[in-house]
């Protein structure tokens, strides 16, 4: 164990240059860097906010059941099946048949079905039915056809919120899926996320209604934004959909702030007939069913440039025009979990981190040193170089280090040394029954081999299991620990053990104390 | 080499052990744990100010009617955690909070954390916790079969419940927060309790091989000494760097290190005192190996 052929030697000691230069590259200055890799800090090391957003499709699958209902009426009628009781659930339309056989075959067949349509990449159709009793049935939804409701939703949602918090200019935020219904948003450097939560917060549903006695189209009664009670009718003239641009303004005439908004064509054309056919009525704006305000249509809008006031401040209409400009998020988004770190308080992290992290080292390198003298030099040598490539491999993977991650490498100083303990307690065994120091030497390395990664694999598999199981922070302690453990193997079983062989073979068998 | 009779002390170990897996079996089940807001769900608030007393922070937030709260110093004078357990809707309590807070407290108010989880990721958090600990007992069971035999494998994991029992058994009887970090902390107990456990089994191992006359107190008793001063030292290094945490590693990291420092004298201890005595339960001997001699590598 203690002969290395040159080519070893040299293997070693270039891979451990190779892998602990990286480790420099975290010293380059921000504005001249050399090479563009570097440890990432944490959300709780540099401050900066962690959102969990989820979507809720309910309200959508609620929307969707309600628009199958015309196409569902129309298939009976073409069809000659006389249909009775139908009523409209909030997931699903129940109602009687006088033959459903004949409705079976319509609605599950696979060509040109715009009722029922067939999905390919999941191999279901995107609606289903269950008989209630021998004449009526109720229809739903699909497993698949509400799946593809709600990873819809959930792109459509996550381009938004991308949108929302690009239009803001926050520094690198991080926008991910995480599993079936959520947004994970990480926004760096972010003192206070309650602007982004607001904005995020509105689904900006914007709709313009008329104001009307008339109940033709059904009405909701609002309360506009100076405390009016208003009919306002269901039928919606233009939605936000139309908008192409929106833009936060200042009126020239009182000085108050608002938005003005460009539509498309279409927009302009549905806008420009419903203003001129309805000269003198109010137009309410509606946002999220709430009324923005609810102006007196003077003249026919057909320009399509209009503009919305109604008691805001400049940041009102700031944010309005915002939301806007990025669309509708087709749910509500709600935020499940939020964690967010001051940037003082990563500072003080930092540094109540790295003190440890520095007094923790000292304290291990001065008991090595005691105990074990020349081969505690050995030890505390193979020590440094642990930490430099340990510092290195994160920086190749641009890892990201937390809080956490931090007492996972002092964690690593103190069970690194455990490796060449191991060693050098059993060639202190070995020194006592062999004669030749080399071959104790030479067998307390290969004895404790075994034993050693025995030892160090179990700590790997807790780590693995971590980094699998972890979340934020915690994960950061799992990457540090684990790569620890591979970095200790490689510095103890091969640097440690060919600066012990230098050592031990050019003593040529005098007598050694370990 | 030391040679201390462990063998002669293993029954009041037993029993020692028997005594605290109880205890925390009945703090656990009767007191239960303190579940932080990872796990329980709420509104976790770190400020810090210019000295104002914990009560006027209670007064204030009593006032707005948010439930249970718990107001405790944090750190250096002026800073707080404030734990708030009512979990509504997270979009308009924070901001609420914080403003009633930085208007009715005479004093800047800096908000240097703020935490909040709902009520699903909350029991979502747990169960991949639990998760994660019963697979990383399940992986440790399964590689200690694999490298050495079912007696090995069945007394370490025996170590191991015994391990992370008793550490929870004290975090329930100090009310310490089980939290996220706890979690990790446990986890790595979980891998440094093994670690020790296999570096004397892979000792009683080799013993076994070597002499065959010596039953299995004594061959145990043998390995303990024969690796102790190894056990120490490194109990120790660790410790050190542990210790370096608990005192200079800030609030934050508190809870983790003191389970840590636990896990690791908690282990130490049942790698002698849990892990080996087991084995003589079982009658392990030489013979045990021999049906499988071909797969053990040394």
């Amino acid at each position: 164990m203690l002969n290395f052929s040159k080519i070893n030697v040299l293997i070693i000691y270039l891979l451990f240059i190779f892998i602990a230069i990286f480790s420099l590259l975290n010293l380059q200055k921000e504005e001249n860097k050399f090479f563009e890799k570097k440890i990432n800090l944490g959300l709780d090391l540099q401050g900066g906010s962690y959102l969990l957003l989820e979507i809720n499709s309910d309200s959508l699958v609620e929307e969707k059941i309600q628009s199958k209902v015309i196409p569902i009426k129309k298939l009976l009628k073409d069809n000659g099946i006389n249909y009775e009781n139908f009523k409209i659930n909030k997931k699903n339309l129940s109602l009687n048949l006088d033959n459903i056989d004949k409705f079976d075959l319509l609605f599950n067949s696979r060509k040109d079905n715009l009722v029922n349509p067939y999905i390919d990449n999941y191999r279901s159709y995107e609606l289903e039915y269950k008989k209630i009793s021998s004449n009526q049935i109720e229809i739903f939804f699909s497993k698949f056809g509400l799946l593809t409701i709600n990873n819809s939703a959930l792109k459509q949602s996550i381009e938004i919120v991308r949108r929302r918090i690009d239009d803001v200019g926050t520094k690198e935020p991080t926008i991910l899926q995480r599993g079936e219904k959520r947004i994970l948003v990480e926004l760096p450097g972010l003192k206070d996320p309650e602007r982004i939560k607001s904005l995020l917060g509105k689904t900006a549903q914007l709709n313009f209604r008329l104001v009307t006695d008339n109940n033709e189209f059904g009405s909701d009664e609002l309360i506009s934004e100076n405390g009016e009670k208003l009919k306002v009718s269901k039928r919606i003239i233009m939605s936000g959909e139309n908008l192409i641009d929106a833009q936060p303004n200042i009126n020239n005439q009182n000085n108050e702030p608002t938005v003005s908004f460009k539509l498309d064509r279409l927009g302009s054309q549905k806008f420009g007939r419903a203003t001129t056919d309805n000269v003198g009525k109010r137009l309410a704006i509606v946002l999220d069913g709430e009324i923005v305000s609810a102006p007196n249509i003077n003249e026919p809008i057909t320009s399509g440039n209009g503009m919305i006031s109604g008691n805001f401040t400049f940041q009102d209409a700031t944010d309005l025009s915002l939301l806007l400009r990025s669309g509708a998020l087709p749910t509500p988004l709600i935020v499940v979990e939020e964690r967010t770190v001051g940037p003082d308080l990563g500072e003080d992290s930092i540094k109540s981190g790295i003190t440890s992290l520095i007094v923790g080292f000292i304290l291990v390198i001065l008991f090595m040193l005691y105990k074990y003298k020349i081969f505690g030099l050995i030890a505390n040598t193979a020590l440094i170089a642990n930490l430099m490539m340990l510092t290195g491999v994160l920086t190749i993977l641009e890892a990201t280090l937390t809080l956490p991650g931090i007492a996972g490498i002092i964690l690593t100083v103190g069970m690194a040394v455990d490796a060449n303990v191991l060693i050098f307690e059993r060639i202190r065994e070995e020194l006592k029954t062999e004669k030749s120091v080399i071959h104790a030497f030479d067998s307390g390395y290969s004895r404790a081999k075994i034993t050693v990664l025995d030892a160090n694999i179990t700590t790997l598999i807790a780590a693995v299991i971590l980094f699998a199981f972890g979340s934020g922070p915690v994960k950061g302690f799992a990457i540090t620990l684990g790569i620890g453990i591979v970095t200790t193997l490689f510095t103890a079983y091969f640097l440690a053990r060919h600066l012990t062989s230098l050592i031990v073979l050019n003593s040529k068998n005098k007598e050694i104390k370990i | 080499m030391t040679n201390i009779n462990f063998s002669s002390k293993f029954k009041y170990g037993n029993i020692f052990s028997l005594i605290l897996i109880l205890l925390s079996i009945i703090f656990i089940f009767l007191k239960g744990l303190n579940y932080g807001i990872d796990f329980k769900g709420g509104t976790l608030i770190e400020l810090r100010s210019n000295n104002i007393e914990a009560s006027l922070i209670r007064d204030v937030l009593r006032n707005m009617n948010l439930g249970d709260i718990n107001v405790k110093k944090f750190g250096q004078e002026g800073d707080y955690l404030i734990k708030v357990e009512q979990t509504g809707d997270n979009n308009k309590l924070i901001p609420k909070i914080k403003k009633s807070l930085s208007d009715n407290l005479n004093s800047e108010v800096n908000f240097r954390r703020v935490e909040n989880v709902g009520p699903k990721v909350s029991a979502e958090l747990l169960q991949s916790g639990i998760i994660a600990i019963s697979l990383s007992l399940a992986a440790m069971l399964f590689y200690i079969w694999i490298r050495f035999e079912w007696q090995f494998s069945i007394g370490s994991i025996i170590a191991l419940f015994h391990d992370v029992i008793i550490t929870l058994g004290i975090f329930s009887i100090l009310s310490l927060e089980i939290n996220l970090s706890i979690i990790a902390a446990v986890l790595t107990i979980v891998g440094y309790s093994m670690n020790d456990t296999v570096v004397i089994y892979d000792r009683i191992r080799e013993n076994l091989g070597k002499y065959h006359r010596l039953g299995i107190s004594e061959i145990a008793n043998l390995s303990i000494n024969e690796t102790l001063a190894r056990t120490i030292i490194t109990s120790l290094t660790t410790l050190l760097a542990l210790v370096s945490i608990f005192i200079l590693g800030g609030e934050i990291l508190k809870g983790f290190s003191f389970a840590m420092i636990l896990g690791v004298l908690i282990g130490t201890y049942s790698s002698i005192f849990v892990a080996s005595p087991i084995l003589k339960t079982f009658k392990v001997s030489y013979k045990t190996l021999e049906k499988e001699e071909d797969k053990i590598v040394p």
